[in-house]
């Protein structure tokens, strides 16, 4: 799709709300912000009113809405950071964009303000290059091209499915690497923007990203959660795990992901050494992780988002159920998205809804 | 201050430059290069005399002497090509080199200060590389950068970096067709990353501005048959660079991307490259998914051996599309043992003072 024929109303802003006031948050983006509709999702264990400025076209969904749409026994999949994949369930739009409520506009190399809206569209808009790696990077930009020696049958590209952005200043970094290096913080703008290569896995962090809803939204979920998940996102691995299922099946189904541009600026929040000891979970599981996900191979019959979940879920499943029981939960939730995304799920896109 | 200490790596990197008209440009890469020993391959007329800059310490090779060190082997050797620069390879006895074009200068990076890209080269080249699992904040051991949550922490000693792939701003490495479609393109973005390119991806290796280290995979940079009575140019840097990529692969080395920038001062001529490419632009669509393809078996476990048996498998898979890479595949097993003759222990001692040329006049000893 054109980018020139993408409208506002193709998108929705899903913001997942860990605390309560969002004022200063809503004011900081309104000049990016104030033209979309967005889905606003209370965490259901926040206790707190949630405080939102005048002027946006929004919904919130709270802890009854969350019930009534998915039974009260699924909720706690919903809880903290996952809150916002519900958004990703009852919305109807093409494109899905979505930043953590303790991220602001950034500021790129010239002092102008980032519109991740606008970039992470031109990023979904345009085609990916997942085959052959490009030295210049996103040959569509302008002022860029495909370099001597790509395959001139792989440069049509295929669609971008997902964009994934970057953070300024507090880093999406681990427990123990923000302990280690309590003062750094990331100055670097890097103008870049470019395809990941098919095969290639990276963690894909929740704070900053978009897609295209029904292409991907199936594969995103929060499945696999730590025992003692926590607001932080220090404390958390749901985005790491449904992001790289979220690329294997990419890979499978011959479409693109991005990473790069655009940046948000992320506040300073937490203390990593008190989440050190919450995400050493996490990190252990990683290591189990990562070997199954270079290896798992999905059927040709898997020619949906949604069958290749379901593939994905049996394979893990048999995989990695026996290393950890934690890994049958995340199958099980695996499965249960998919039945909320075909139900809940408005599935098709089009004008006039389900 | 910074010029008092020893340049990184002074003894143990070569600069190896093919030319065929002049070395005028070293005089602006001076204060970066003069204290490295430099590899001349002088392409073209070996009567012609180039003249290297005062100061500089050089060995200098014209065909008159690739044919007299190399005897019958030096058919490998492309002539009236850069692909000649591989002769350089062959013939250096340290473990890194730098190669560079003559119409390559130095970059300004956006604070207007000027790029050393040879130290940029070494840094990249002397810390790992990522290619098991991409980082999104690119090259994790950059002042300033980390690996990001979720990446895997039994990957991140990373593996030994073999091949550092710089870019140019100015005039782009394009092809010829997108250089006639846009002859005014220029690359302005100075994009300050460098990354590693995951294992399992291909990708094009301009041989503009590159440095690699020769120990860890010297013998699969040979750039191919190009040139004068071939019927394919301008994709020698490309053919070294699937052959070393695969290799890698297989043998878990790390291939970097991006940073340093140079300043690519002079396009050439795109009806002219579009002659020596566009077998090239049809054979590549055959040429591509033989490399995704290729397999080596474990028993290679060195550079030479993956070399040896890619070799074969080029001349059995790719020999159907055209005799040339029957021809190829030959030059690719000539490369390796004139490599293993110019470079095995007992028979370099052998031909020492036989094969090295210094120009008498202007040779200065550091």
């Amino acid at each position: 799709m054109n980018q020139d024929d993408i409208k506002d109303s193709d998108i929705d802003i899903v913001i997942g709300a860990l605390q309560p006031d969002l004022t200063s948050f809503l004011n900081e983006w309104r000049p990016v912000f104030s033209r979309f509709h967005l889905i606003i999702v209370k965490d259901p264990d926040l206790k707190e009113q949630l405080n939102i400025p005048e002027g946006f076209d929004h919904h919130v969904y709270t802890k009854p809405d969350i019930e009534k749409a998915v039974g009260a026994s699924s909720t706690i999949l919903f809880s903290g950071y996952s809150c916002r994949y519900f958004g990703y369930l009852v919305s109807k739009k093409k494109y899905i964009i979505s930043i953590d409520d303790d991220c602001l506009p950034a500021r790129d190399n010239e002092g102008n303000l980032v519109d991740p809206v606008a970039q992470h569209i031109t990023n979904l808009t345009t085609p990916a290059t997942p085959f052959f790696f490009n030295t210049l990077y996103d040959p569509f930009r302008v002022g860029a091209d495909f370099v001597r020696g790509y395959p001139f049958s792989l440069r049509s590209g295929v669609t971008c499915a997902l964009s994934c952005g970057l953070w300024l200043n507090l880093a999406d970094y681990d427990a123990p690497t923000q302990a280690l290096k309590p003062q750094q913080r990331n100055s670097q703008y890097v103008d870049l923007i470019m395809t990941v290569p098919a095969r290639a896995l990276l963690p894909v962090s929740g704070i900053n990203i978009a897609f295209e809803r029904e292409m991907v939204g199936p594969a995103l979920f929060p499945a696999l959660r730590l025992a003692r998940e926590g607001k932080l996102r220090w404390e958390t691995i749901e985005d790491i795990w449904s992001g790289m299922c979220a690329k294997v099946i990419c890979d499978h189904l011959g479409l693109g992901v991005k990473t790069g541009l655009p940046y948000v600026w992320r506040s300073d929040k937490g203390d990593p050494i008190e989440s050190l000891k919450k995400e050493w979970q996490g990190v252990k599981l990683m290591e189990e992780v990562v070997p199954f996900f270079q290896s798992v191979r999905l059927p040709r019959t898997a020619t949906t988002t949604e069958d290749c979940v379901a593939e994905m879920a049996k394979s893990v499943r048999e995989r990695l159920g026996s290393v950890d029981p934690v890994f049958n939960h995340a199958a099980d939730a695996m499965l249960q998205w998919v039945k909320l995304w075909k139900s809940v799920g408005s599935g098709s896109s089009t004008p006039g809804g389900a | 201050m910074a010029q008092l200490l020893s340049p990184p790596l002074k003894d143990d990197l070569d600069i190896v430059i093919p030319t065929i008209r002049n070395l005028d440009f070293l005089e602006m890469w001076r204060p970066f290069f003069q204290p490295y020993h430099l590899i001349i391959v002088q392409d073209g007329d070996p009567t012609k005399k180039i003249r290297v800059p005062e100061g500089f310490d050089y060995e200098l090779y014209n065909r008159n002497d690739v044919n007299r060190v190399l005897g019958p082997k030096a058919n490998c050797i492309s002539f009236k090509d850069s692909a000649c620069r591989c002769f350089g390879f062959l013939v250096s006895k340290k473990k890194y080199i730098f190669t560079i074009d003559d119409d390559c200068f130095v970059a300004k990076d956006p604070n207007g200060k000027e790029i050393n890209a040879l130290a940029k080269h070494i840094e990249n080249l002397l810390a790992p590389s990522t290619p098991l699992f991409f980082n999104t904040l690119y090259d994790p051991f950059r002042e300033g950068a980390d690996f990001v949550r979720g990446y895997p922490f039994s990957l991140r000693e990373g593996v030994p970096t073999a091949i550092s792939h710089g870019l140019w701003l100015n005039i782009p490495d394009y092809d010829a067709p997108t250089q006639l479609v846009k002859p005014r393109e220029r690359n302005t973005r100075y994009v300050d990353a460098v990354m590693t390119i995951p294992k399992g991806t291909l990708f094009p290796m301009c041989g503009m501005n590159l440095a690699f280290d020769r120990e860890l995979i010297g013998p699969a940079m040979y750039f191919g048959l190009m040139g004068d009575g071939q019927p394919i140019g301008r994709y020698d840097d490309m053919w070294a660079g699937w052959c070393a990529k695969v290799i890698c692969d297989h043998l878990k080395l790390g291939v970097k991307t991006g940073l340093p920038y140079i300043w690519h001062s002079k396009a050439s001529n795109p009806f002219v490259n579009l002659k020596k490419e566009y077998k090239g632009i049809y054979w590549q669509e055959d040429i591509i998914p033989f490399f995704q393809n290729v397999v080596f078996p474990k028993e290679c476990t060195t550079v030479q051996k993956c070399y040896i048996g890619l070799s074969k498998q080029v001349k059995e898979k790719l020999g159907p599309l055209d005799p040339y890479f029957q021809k190829l595949g030959d030059a690719m097993l000539t490369w390796i043992e004139a490599w293993e003759d110019i470079n095995s222990p007992a028979k370099a001692a052998l031909s020492q003072g036989n094969g090295v040329k210094k120009d008498e006049s202007s040779t200065k000893q550091k």
